[in-house]
Parts: structure tokens; sequence; C-alpha cells
């Protein structure tokens, strides 16, 4: 049995009066794709958002690698590793791909005092980050961002964090706004990054993709983990009926359709 | 640097913040060159607004990056005679050495900024409401301890030659030293925009802070080192100037804060942050002191000049939008390679 890269014990989380999460223990495997499943409002980016260093956990512990971690920013959890695409943003409208790319981290040239931003290596680099996720068309690390269109930044945005993601990768809905050939994309680099070793963390809403990718399912419900199980061990439906809170998805379905044919048209 | 720079292209002017503001200065110019005759581009016309524009532009550049970074610092407006009273009354009225009275300007110009800053990052109040609030409190601790130390709401001061040369004198006879002061901050502060990785940071910030936040940058850190910086420089003028005239009045500032917002808004900087350029904002600058001044030289009456500078505006505005929808929509070519 291999060891968690990243452990959860305990993991509570409240807004002043608000509890998101309550008592979520959660391991995640390196080499391995995490599907964190749930309902709107069920708590997926509030839990992300602990381990990204946005949030401090109202009480419980984050083990990495054996060691406690406490990340007082989002910087301590990309220094130990960590890196996210959160759900929204990500990229910045009226910078350049090559500078967006790189905030936080810019590469740097020359010496002392009087370094300046390499402009050329981020651009290289960016630019071909994104050519590898797929998106081809663009050529120009000087492009600003928000020429681009909505699946275009986002791929900006997970290609960035494949570049900076050593140990663990966070993608929270990263599908959610791609056409068909450019989450197939994400797909891939998600599997490519489990091959390399890298623990992912995946959230998304579509059955299909949590299908393909997951190794791993944990299922939260209003702020809880309602099931934790590994690939295989239940059926397409019942995965189903999880992701949708609970609910019988088939009696909604069903429902539906008597809708639909008693007012047709 | 010239490497790292991009070819000078269609695609890579328009996506530079300050090509308008250098079309809106071609066109002030040649106006004013037109009906002001030979006396408005001759050495002492151009003293005269180069010496309104040095002064303005100390000021202009930070507030401008503050609004890159998503802020405004209005409290300026009092911090300029807040620095040049606190340096008349140390170095004047109390006859302490002059270089005392522009130390403890700066550090007051420091801690107002600072006081900026951390409100503005502590409480979440837009910094436009933080800073009106400081900017009343201020003019009145400088009027208030002026009053009640001096006796008056004036105070005169004598700087030794070595002050005066840095500080306070005519360069042949007519132009400001301010103006060198105005193009070392430009320079400093192109390269902490441009070309230091830290211009990064402030670009992101005014783009999407919460996404700077996450990205790893220490967004609070950075706008409270901004508005220190915006108090000092409007701290630094207003020294200066109580140098170069050997004397400070509590009253005069107001003026500031809308010709440095006038100056950046001209200069191609987005009012909501995010984009922006330094070389647009001395740009800015000029164009404002050209309408302002370039008036007098005329046959027109200079109470014309306001509304020059509100139409000025609103095309600037509009040039800009437009050039930056440009950019955005920009791409080199469609064609595969
Ligand atoms: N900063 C906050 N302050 C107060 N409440 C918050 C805060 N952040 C999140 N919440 C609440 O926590 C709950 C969970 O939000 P969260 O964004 O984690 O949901 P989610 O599972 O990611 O949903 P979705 O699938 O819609 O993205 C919501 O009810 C939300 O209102
Ligand atoms: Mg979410």
């Amino acid at each position: 049995m291999p060891t968690p890269l990243l452990t959860l014990q305990g993991i509570n989380k409240s807004f002043g009066p608000i509890d998101v999460l309550h008592d979520i223990n959660l391991e995640v495997y390196p080499g391995e794709v995490l599907c964190l499943l749930g309902d709107n409002g069920a708590g997926k980016s509030t839990l992300i958002r602990l381990l990204s260093g946005v949030h401090k956990p109202t009480s419980g512990t984050i083990t990495l690698a054996g060691k406690p971690a406490a990340f007082a920013s989002p910087r301590d959890a990309s220094n130990a590793g960590i890196a996210t695409v959160h759900q929204f943003g990500g990229t910045f409208p009226l910078m350049s791909i090559g500078r967006s790319f790189f905030v936080g981290e810019e590469p740097k040239k020359g010496w002392g005092p009087f370094k300046t931003f390499d402009r050329k290596t981020a651009n290289d680099i960016a630019v071909k980050a994104v050519r590898d996720l797929g998106i081809t068309r663009i050529t120009d690390g000087d492009r600003l961002v928000g020429g681009l269109s909505g699946g275009e930044r986002q791929a900006l945005a997970i290609a960035r964090a494949v570049h900076f993601g050593a140990s663990v990768l966070i993608l929270d809905e990263p599908t959610a706004a791609l056409g068909v050939k450019e989450a197939a994309h994400v797909l891939r680099i998600v599997l490519q990054a489990r091959q390399k070793g890298i623990a992912v963390i995946f959230i998304t809403h579509n059955v299909v993709h949590a299908l393909t990718v997951g190794d791993h399912f944990a299922v939260l419900i209003k702020g809880a983990k309602a099931a934790d199980f590994r690939k295989g061990e239940k059926t397409r439906e019942e995965i189903t009926d999880l992701m949708a809170g609970g609910e019988q998805m088939a009696e909604l379905e069903a429902e539906i359709k008597s809708y639909m044919s008693n007012h047709p048209g | 640097m010239s490497d790292s720079s991009p070819k000078l292209s269609f695609g890579s002017l328009l996506r530079r913040p300050e090509t308008g503001s250098f079309l809106g200065l071609a066109a002030v110019f040649l106006f004013f060159t037109i009906f002001g005759g030979s006396n408005f581009a001759s050495l002492n016309g151009a003293a005269s607004w180069l010496n309104v524009a040095a002064s303005l532009g100390i000021i202009a550049i930070p507030i401008g990056l503050l609004m890159i970074a998503g802020e405004l610092d209005i409290s300026i407006g009092s911090m300029v005679p807040a620095g040049s009273m606190t340096c008349a009354i140390i170095s004047g009225h109390f006859g302490l050495p002059i270089a005392v009275g522009v130390v403890a300007a700066l550090c007051l110009g420091a801690l107002v900024g600072l006081v900026n800053g951390l409100l503005v990052v502590r409480t979440a109040v837009p910094s436009f409401i933080v800073t009106l609030g400081t900017l009343f409190a201020v003019a009145g601790l400088t009027l208030g301890l002026s009053v009640l130390i001096t006796g008056t709401t004036s105070v005169s001061i004598k700087a030794g030659p070595e002050a005066k040369f840095l500080l306070g004198h005519f360069i042949g006879g007519i132009y400001q030293v301010t103006i060198l002061w105005w193009i070392a901050a430009a320079i400093f502060w192109g390269f902490v925009l441009h070309y230091s990785p830290y211009g990064n940071w402030i670009l992101a910030m005014g783009g999407d802070k919460v996404s700077a936040r996450n990205a790893g940058i220490p967004t609070e850190r950075v706008t409270i080192f901004l508005f220190m910086c915006s108090s000092m420089s409007a701290a630094f003028v207003g020294l200066s100037q109580a140098i170069l005239y050997n004397s400070a009045q509590v009253s005069a500032g107001q003026s500031y804060i809308f010709n440095a917002i006038i100056s950046v808004v001209v200069g191609g900087v987005l009012l909501t942050g995010g984009y922006g350029s330094v070389v647009g904002i001395v740009l800015g600058t000029l164009t404002f002191a050209i309408v302002n001044q370039g008036i007098y030289y005329t046959p027109f009456d200079a109470n014309w000049a306001s509304l020059i500078i509100g139409v000025l505006l609103l095309v600037a505005v509009l040039m800009n939008n437009t050039f930056r929808k440009m950019a955005l929509s920009y791409t080199p070519s469609r064609k595969v390679k």
C-alpha cells in the first residue's frame, strides 16, 4: 500500500457563523487522480482553497509528504509544490500571455537590483505550454489575454498550473468552459501529470470526465464527505446520484420525461 | 534592453498604453504652436509648461501606479502642503538644519501613506473613501498644528545654497530643478513597472486582485508600499516648493488631486486598473501642462483652459478605450505557419 502524499484529518471550516466543511478526512496519493464531486455549494472549492493556502482550516490538520503543512499564504502552498487552478479567474485580461503566465513567479535576467523581467523566456515558455495543451492557435506571447476565448484563457491557467505544480495539481472545474476537443486535451494533461507521479485533485460536474480520469472518488454533500470509493467500486448511476447531492437522478429524469410528454411542443 | 523590447510593428504599437496619449500630446502641441505663436514654442514658453509638468508629474506617476494596481489616492491634495509646512516649520520657524526638515516631511509622507495603505488593506473600504478621509484629516492637522505652533498659516523658510541647488533653483534662470527630479522619478518608476518583475505584480493586482493573491503575490504589502510612495512623492513636491519659493502655505495643493488624475487618465491608464504605462503618464502630464499654460500664449481668454482640459479628458478616454479594444482583438497573423 503506497503512502498518501497529502492527508487531511478532521478538517473543519467555517466563515463566522456559516459552517462550510465538517470533519473531512481524505487521502491523496501520488500518481493518482482524486475526483472531488458534489452538488453546487457542497464545499468543493472551499476545500481546495484550504489546500492552496487561500484559507486556513478552522480546525484539523493537513499533512504533506509526512510533514504537517500549515499554509499561511498561497505562496507557501506553491512553494510546497501545490499548484491550483481556481474555479474562476487565474488570468489577467489586460496582460500579455507571457506576463500573465508568470505572475508571481517571474523569470529574471540581469544582476543585483537591476534584475529585469525576462520577457522573451516568459513568452516562449508560456506559448509552448499552451500549445502543448492543444491550443495551437496561440503563437504570440505578447498577445493580451483578454483577446483569447474563454476556453483558451482556461487552458492558459491550466498550463500555468501544470508548469508549476511540482507534486500536487489541483484543478477546480477546469473543463467547465471548454469545448469537446479542448476538454479532451485537459483530460490527457491530467493523465500525463498522473503518469509523472503527481497527485491530481480534479473537480468536475461531468460524470464522463470523472469516470475517464478518476482513480479515486470523494463526494461532498453539504460540506461533509458522503462517500469515498475507488474506481470500479460503484456503478455510473450510483456516482451520478451522489454527484447530484444524493438525490435520485433517475427519478428526476423520469419526472422531466413525464413533464415533456404532458406538455408537448 | 533592446533585445527584450517588442519589435516595432502595428500590433506592438497598439498594445502600448501610451499610443493614444502620444497622439493627444502631438495634437495639443500642434494646436498651441499654431495659435500660441513663437512664444509658446520658445525656451521661455517651454519652461512655463515644463515647470508645471515637473511637480505634477512627480506625483502623477505613483498615483498612476496606484491606479494601475486598482487603487486611488486623493490624500495627496493635503500631503503637498503638509510636506511644505513640515519642512518650513522645522527648518524655517525652528531654524533646524534643512536636512532635518526634508527628512521629517518625507517621514510624514511615509506615515500618512502607511495609514492609507493599512486602512485600505485591513478594512476593504474603497481607497477613494479612505483617502478622502485622510485628505481632510491631514488638511485639518496641517492647519491646526501650523496655527498652534507658528500662529500663522504661512511660514517663510531660508534654505542654504546646497539645498537650493538640489531642490529649489532655476536652471538657466528659467527651468526648475524639479524637472530633473521628475526625469529621475520617471526612469525609476519606468524600470519598476516595465522591466522589474514587480511591475508584473502591480499589473496583475489591478487586473484581478484575488487571482493575484492566489498566484502568490503579497498584494497587501505591495498596496501599502504604493500608498507610501504616493504620499512621499507629494511631500517631496511640497518641500521642494517651499525651498524654491522660500515660503510655505497651509492651503496649496488641492488642485493636484484632479490634475494628477487627469494626467494619468489622459496618459492611457485604465481607471479600473490593470493597464497603463509610465511613459503614458509622463505624456499625459505634459499634455495637461501644455493646455494649462499654453492658453496664456494664445489670443484666447485663459478662462477657456478648463473647457479644453475637459474636452481633452473625454476625447483621451474615448481614444484610449478604442486603442485598448483594438489591442485586445489584435492578432499578428491568422494564417497557419
Ligand atoms: N468566504 C466565504 N464566506 C462565507 N461563505 C462562504 C465563503 N466561501 C464559500 N462560502 C459558502 O460555502 C459554501 C460552499 O461553497 P463552495 O464554493 O466551496 O461550493 P462548491 O462545492 O465549489 O460549489 P460549485 O460546484 O458551485 O462550485 C457555499 O454555500 C458558499 O456560500
Ligand atoms: Mg466551486
